[in-house]
């Protein structure tokens, strides 16, 4: 069987900069799998190439065994049809209300009648636990929990065959943190999707990767499942998970 | 340390021919974006309303002070040699062929240019530009493509509206303060029109609203870096979309006039 994502030796650089140094990656259907790493690492670089708004310098990228490094317009439309992407702020149009957010994949892209959208839209809401009443609102007009919320709603309302979480968990409390996690693994099952996450927050990792991956200076130094990350014996990521300033992984800031 | 002039000059040489190639690349993707569907109309109505019909109080306000000041000016200037009858003609050319289209364009390069990088600009520094993606909703067909059409489409219309309240600003100087007979003013005014005046005039128009607008979207699509970098695009969508329209003004007008 083909894995649903697959990369081998992608490399991105910016100028003299070298971000991704050789990404290999393969990702099974109905897999949740989370990508950490520190700040810098390239992690949202990683999730751009595979999304494809970034053009990786070379390597291969395969959604479904497809090549898509080099797509054009119209293929590349193709394959994002299967994408959801929940993004680090939200990125809701903030122009628009939340029920048009939720339904503007469906309507501008699917076609799909304005009433039909709509129900989708309030649907979707239900999903992840916000009323109807809630969709007439404007998206600045929400906490950071509930935008949050309703950008899970939009990335779930084309109900992808793939969904993208960028630190899903950034700057919310601990409580509606969990409560984002439990979300996502509600509605990643209920789609039998294929989960991509990029997170720092190890809490949310374990919760919502079947496997881990830990990226450093540009390469994925350990993969595996998330039971055993524990015992990964790699010090790096014994640090990382442990959240300790001592240790192999050396932050570039100036002693005090 | 001081850089050699020089150096600093041929930096700038290539800085400057850089940018004129970035926005050429981004002119034409957005053209052919444009020439293929989806088109969305919506969208195109929104910004035709807010190109067009949020920028009339502006426009109307420049205009009518604008055929004012030109009226007392050149009756100043032509009362020395007795030439007042040719004041109405005065005023009408050069509402028509310059102070109509220019006026008008750089008001709403202040007010549309600048609201277009703002807003473009933090969709792109949200990812709301890279949701649109990931949405499959092309962003150049979906922001850019839109409010160009509406540029071209509404300034035009404007730049008539400006040219009509201005002869009127002309003439409530002409006929009250002036002691022009209104009959007179008038056929003046029509007399000695000719259908290129105005017609230069709306190229003009449709030209400044192409590069308004697409100076707002170019500094707002590549803006970068949080609230400074919108900062920056707003003012370099000004101050370019406003040299453009001085420097293209120019050359139409001797595409036009010149013999």
């Amino acid at each position: 069987m083909t894995a649903k994502i697959s990369l081998s030796g992608v490399h991105k650089s910016f100028g003299p900069k070298k971000v991704l140094q050789g990404i290999d990656l393969e990702v099974a259907q109905g897999e949740s799998m989370v990508v950490i790493g520190g700040s810098g690492s390239g992690k949202s670089v990683l999730l751009k190439c595979i999304l494809g708004l970034m053009r990786p310098d070379s390597g291969s990228i395969k959604i479904d065994g497809e090549e898509t490094v080099r797509l054009k317009d119209g293929s590349r439309d193709r394959i994002m049809r299967k994408f959801g992407m929940l993004f680090q702020g939200g990125a809701l149009f903030d122009s628009l209300r939340v029920w048009e957010n939720v339904a503007f994949g469906p309507i501008q892209s699917d076609g799909m009648a304005v009433d039909q959208a709509h129900e989708i839209a309030i649907a979707k809401l239900g999903a992840v636990g916000l009323g109807p009443e809630i969709g007439e609102l404007f998206p600045s007009e929400l906490s950071g929990g509930m935008q949050k919320r309703v950008a899970l709603a939009r990335a779930i309302a084309r109900e992808p065959e793939i969904i993208f979480f960028d630190e899903p968990t950034t700057g919310l409390d601990p409580i509606m943190a969990d409560v984002i996690n439990d979300l996502i693994v509600k509605c990643v099952s209920d789609l039998g999707a294929t989960a991509v996450s990029i997170t720092h927050d190890m809490a949310s990792a374990r919760k919502i990767g079947h496997r881990i991956g830990m990226l450093y200076q540009g390469r994925l130094i350990w993969q595996g499942r998330t039971s055993e990350i524990d015992r990964s014996g790699d010090p790096h990521v014994d640090q990382f998970i442990h959240g300790r300033a001592e240790g192999p992984i050396q932050m570039q800031v100036r002693s005090l | 340390m001081s850089v050699p002039l020089i150096t600093l000059l041929g930096r700038m040489t290539l800085a400057f021919l850089e940018s004129v190639g970035a926005v050429t690349t981004f002119a034409g993707q957005a053209v052919r974006c444009a020439l293929q569907p989806p088109w969305y109309r919506q969208q195109i109505g929104r910004q035709i309303m807010e190109i067009g019909y949020y920028s009339l109080p502006v426009v109307g306000l420049t205009a009518i002070f604008t055929g004012m000041v030109l009226a007392l000016q050149s009756y100043t200037g032509f009362a020395r040699f007795s030439a007042e009858s040719a004041i109405p003609n005065v005023v009408v050319v050069s509402l028509t062929r310059e102070l109509g289209p220019v006026l008008a364009g750089l008001m709403v390069a202040g007010r549309v240019g600048a609201a277009m990088a703002a807003e473009i600009g933090t969709m792109r520094v949200t990812e709301q530009i890279d949701a649109l993606t990931t949405l499959s909703t092309n962003p150049f067909k979906y922001l850019v493509v839109p409010r160009l059409v509406a540029g071209i489409v509404t300034l035009p219309i404007l730049v008539l509206v400006a040219d009509i309240i201005g002869v009127l600003g002309g003439f409530l100087v002409g006929v009250y303060k002036l002691d022009f007979n209104d009959a007179a003013y008038l056929r003046n005014t029509i007399d000695f029109l000719q259908f290129q005046d105005v017609f230069s005039g709306l190229v003009k128009a449709a030209v400044f609203g192409f590069l308004i607008t697409l100076m707002g979207c170019y500094h707002g699509y590549t803006s970068r870096g949080g609230a400074q970098g919108v900062g920056m695009a707003t003012t370099n969508a000004v101050v370019s979309a406003s040299i453009l329209i001085l420097t293209f003004n120019y050359f139409i007008t001797e595409a036009f006039f010149a013999r």
